[in-house]
C-alpha cells in the first residue's frame, strides 16, 4: 500500500531527512520520502502491517521533533 | 510581505533581545553596570532568554528523545560555553543570530512554496452545469460523463469537454506557458484548467475531473517535489556525518591543545566556534530549494518535470534522441511547392483539389486546406471521378480529362512529366494528356526545429540522433537539414529500442528521448530520461515521460535544458561555497584568527546568501 500524508510544523530540512531515515528503519516499510517543500510524507508499505507502520512512522516523526505532526487520514 | 504568526512572535523575540542586549552593553559601556560577573551574567540572560527559550525546550525534548545532535543541542552547548567564559555579549548574539537565520529561513521557504502554490493556481472551484433545463453550480467531483457543462467568459474549464455550441479563445497559459490564446469551436476539444476568454462555451463532459487533464497535471506537480535529486541525498549524507565530526573535533581542541598548554580559555573558545559553525543548514536548505526553485520555474513555462532528479539528470544531457513524425517535424501533411508548367499555382492547385475533393486521403484533405487557403480561384465542377487505387484519380472537369496522381500514374499513362527532385509526395497534374504541373506535398519541419538543435549542440549536448519509422530518404532530408549528427529509418518500435541500446553503451552522460509519448512508449521507457512533447491533452504521454512539455514547441526543450543548467549551476556555487566559509572559519578558529561574533556572521550569512541563490531559481 502507498499513501501520501499530509505534515504539519516540519519546519527543518535536516529535520525531515533523520525523519526519513528513522522510519525507512521501519519494519514492512518499502519506502518512504519526507518533503520538507511539500510538507509531506509519502509512505509504501506491507499491507498486512499498515496500520502499525502508520503508527510507528508517526512517533518516528515526532521523536525528531515533537511540534512536528503527520495528519493521518 | 506577510508573516504567519509564529514568524511574528520570533521577529518580537527577537528585536526584544536585540534591544535589551543593545541596552546592557550600553550601561556597561558607560559604566553604570561594574564589570563583575554576579551582576553581568544575570543581565544577559534576561537578554538570552527570549530567543533561547524554544531551543532549550527543544533541545531537551530532543535529547530526551535520544536526538543529540541537533542545531538546537550544538546551539545551547555553544551560547552556554560562551557564558561559562564569561563572553556573555557574544552568547546573547550567537543565539540571536542563529533565530534571525532561522526566521529568514522560514520566511524564505514559505514565499518560495507561495509562489509555487500560485503558478498552479489551474484548479477548478467549481463547474456551471446544465441539468434539466437550469443552470447549476456543482463542484467539479460531482460533474458527470455527457453533463453540459457551461462556461463563460473569464471562466476557467473545470473539465475537459468537447465544444457543442459556441466559440472562443482559450488561455492556456497557465497550463503551456504559452500567451498565444488557442482558438477552439464546435466539434473542438476543450481542456480543462484553460481560461475561456472571448464567448460563451457549452461542453459536453467527456472525462471525470479526476481524469481531467488539470487533475492529473495538478498531481504530477504536487508529488514532484518529493522526488530527490542526487545532489539532495549526497548533501543530507554530509549533514549526517559533518556534524558529528566537528562536534567531536571541538570536544578534542577544548581538551587537548588545553592539557598541553595550559590555556583553557582560549581553547574553550576556539572549541565553541567550532560548535558555531557546526550547523550544515546552509546546505540542507539551499540544495533542496534549488531544485524546488527550478521544478517551479519549469512549471511556469509549460515543462512539467516529475522530480529533482530528472532535472538534474538533464543538467547532464549528452545524448539526445528524437522521433521524427510531430516531435521534429509538425506530423501532418502540407503543399510545400506547387510547380506549374505555364500559367498560376492557383489554377493548378484549383484543378487537382477540385479531382481530389470526394477523397478522404490524407493527400487530398492537404490539397483542399491548400487550396481553401491559397487559391482565389472557385473550384471547378469535377465530375465523373473514378478512384484508381494506389495511382490517383481520374476526372472530367468542364468537359477535359484530369488526371491526378503519382509519377506511376503519369507513367502508366504514357505522359510525360518533369519529376519533383525534392523528397515527399509530388502529386502530377495532367489535363487530356497533357502535364500541368506537380504539387509537392511533405511532412514540414517545425519552425524552431533547427535552433533548437544548434542550442543544444551548443550547450554541450554531444549528439543528436533522429530515430524513426519513416522512410530512409524523408530521413535523410531532416536530418541533413537539421545537421543531426546521426539518424536510422524505416524502425519498428522494437528496432528503435534495440538502437537506444546501442547509443547507451556510448554515452557519457545522460541519454533523453524526445518523443510524442503515445506509440515512443518502450523507447522512452528505455532512455535515461523522457520527454514527451504536445502532451497537453495527452494522458499517454504525461504517464510515460520523466519530463513533459506541454505543447509541441521544440523550444521549450532548449528552455527546459536551460533551467536544468541554471539550477544546477546554483547548486554548486551553493555548495562550494557554504562548505568553503565554514572549513575556512574552521582554520581561522584554530589559528585564533577569528572570534565568536563572526564566526556567527559566517554561518547565518552563509545561509542567507545560499537561500537567496537558490531562490534565483524561481525567478529564471
Amino acid at each position: 500500500m502507498k499513501k501520501t500524508f499530509a505534515m504539519e510544523n516540519l519546519d527543518c530540512a535536516n529535520c525531515a531527512a533523520k525523519m526519513e531515515k528513522n522510519i525507512l528503519k521501519i519494519d514492512g516499510v518499502r519506502s518512504a520520502t519526507v518533503s520538507f517543500f511539500a510538507q509531506k510524507l509519502v509512505l509504501e508499505g506491507d499491507d498486512a502491517r499498515w496500520d502499525e507502520i502508520v503508527k510507528e512512522a508517526c512517533k518516528a516523526v515526532s521523536r525528531v521533533d515533537a511540534d512536528c505532526k503527520v495528519i493521518a487520514k | 510581505m506577510k508573516l504567519t504568526k509564529s514568524q511574528k512572535r520570533t521577529l518580537g523575540r527577537i528585536l526584544l533581545s536585540a534591544g535589551l542586549l543593545i541596552l546592557v552593553s550600553l550601561l556597561r559601556w558607560i559604566g553604570i553596570l561594574p564589570d563583575v560577573w554576579y551582576i553581568l551574567l544575570p543581565c544577559h540572560l534576561v537578554a538570552y532568554l527570549p530567543v533561547a527559550w524554544q531551543v532549550i525546550l527543544k533541545a531537551a525534548r530532543n535529547v530526551a528523545h535520544g536526538q543529540i545532535f541537533d542545531e538546537n543541542f550544538l546551539m545551547l552547548i555553544a551560547t552556554v560555553g560562551a557564558f561559562v567564559i564569561a563572553e556573555y555579549p557574544e552568547a546573547v548574539f550567537v543565539m540571536l543570530f542563529y533565530q534571525v537565520g532561522e526566521l529568514f529561513e522560514s520566511i524564505a521557504v514559505g514565499k518560495s512554496r507561495r509562489s509555487i502554490a500560485a503558478l498552479m493556481d489551474i484548479r477548478p472551484d467549481e463547474a456551471r452545469v446544465e441539468r434539466n433545463g437550469e443552470e447549476v453550480i456543482l463542484s467539479p467531483d460531482e460533474v458527470q460523463i455527457g453533463d453540459t457543462l457551461i462556461v463563460r467568459p473569464g471562466e476557467k474549464i473545470a473539465l475537459d469537454g468537447i465544444v457543442l455550441a459556441g466559440s472562443s479563445n482559450l488561455d492556456t497559459r497557465s497550463l503551456t506557458g504559452e500567451a498565444l490564446p488557442r482558438s477552439v469551436g464546435v466539434g473542438d476539444e476543450a481542456i480543462s484548467g484553460c481560461i475561456n476568454i472571448s464567448g460563451l462555451l457549452r461542453l459536453r463532459v467527456i472525462k471525470p475531473y479526476g481524469e481531467s487533464t488539470v487533475a492529473k497535471i495538478l498531481e504530477l506537480v504536487e508529488s514532484s517535489s518529493l522526488v530527490k535529486s542526487k545532489a539532495e541525498n549526497a548533501v543530507t549524507k554530509f549533514a549526517h556525518w559533518y556534524t558529528p565530526l566537528v562536534v567531536i573535533g571541538a570536544l578534542l581542541l577544548a581538551i587537548i591543545p588545553s592539557l598541553i598548554t595550559g590555556e583553557w580559555q582560549r581553547w574553550l573558545h576556539t572549541a565553541l566556534i567550532f560548535l558555531v559553525v557546526s550547523c550544515p543548514c546552509a546546505l540542507v536548505i539551499s540544495v533542496p530549494l534549488s531544485y524546488f526553485g527550478g521544478l517551479g520555474c519549469a512549471s511556469r513555462h509549460g515543462i512539467l518535470v516529475k522530480g529533482a532528479n530528472h532535472l538534474e539528470a538533464l543538467a547532464n544531457a549528452d545524448t539526445v534522441v528524437f522521433d521524427k513524425t510531430g516531435t521534429l517535424t509538425r506530423g501532418s501533411f502540407e503543399v510545400v511547392r506547387i510547380t506549374p508548367v505555364s500559367g498560376d499555382e492557383g489554377t493548378l492547385l484549383a484543378v487537382a483539389a477540385s479531382a481530389e475533393q470526394a477523397s478522404n486521403h490524407p493527400i487530398a484533405e492537404s490539397l483542399k486546406h491548400a487550396y481553401s487557403t491559397r487559391s482565389a480561384h472557385p473550384l471547378p465542377q469535377a465530375d465523373g471521378i473514378e478512384e484508381l487505387a494506389g495511382y490517383g484519380v481520374r476526372a472530367v472537369i468542364d468537359g477535359s480529362t484530369v488526371l491526378v496522381g503519382s509519377a506511376k500514374l503519369m507513367e502508366r499513362e504514357g505522359i510525360s512529366y518533369i519529376a519533383e527532385p525534392d523528397v515527399g509526395t509530388a502529386i502530377y497534374v495532367c489535363l487530356n494528356g497533357a502535364f500541368l504541373g506537380s504539387i509537392l506535398i511533405s511532412d514540414r519541419i517545425k519552425k524552431n526545429a533547427r535552433e533548437t538543435i544548434d542550442v543544444l549542440h551548443a550547450c554541450g549536448v554531444r549528439r543528436a540522433v533522429m530515430l524513426t519509422g519513416d522512410r530512409e530518404d524523408a530521413a535523410r532530408a531532416v536530418a541533413r537539414d537539421l545537421s543531426l549528427d546521426g539518424y536510422a529509418a524505416e524502425l519498428l518500435p522494437a528496432d528503435k529500442v534495440e538502437r537506444l541500446e546501442a547509443l547507451l553503451k556510448d554515452k557519457n552522460g545522460t541519454l533523453v528521448f524526445v518523443g510524442d509519448g503515445v506509440n515512443d512508449a518502450p523507447a522512452m521507457a528505455r532512455a535515461d530520461l523522457g520527454i514527451a512533447m504536445g502532451a497537453l491533452g495527452s494522458d499517454a504521454a504525461i504517464e510515460a515521460a520523466d519530463i513533459v512539455l506541454m505543447d509541441d514547441d521544440l523550444k521549450k526543450l532548449s528552455t527546459a535544458i536551460d533551467i536544468s543548467r541554471y539550477t544546477r549551476r546554483i547548486v554548486h556555487q551553493n555548495i562550494v561555497f557554504a562548505i568553503g566559509i565554514k572549513v575556512l572559519f574552521l582554520f581561522f578558529s584554530i589559528f585564533n584568527m577569528t572570534n565568536m561574533w563572526a564566526a556567527t556572521f559566517a554561518d547565518v550569512g552563509v545561509a542567507v546568501l545560499a537561500i537567496l541563490n537558490a531562490m534565483r531559481t524561481l525567478k529564471k
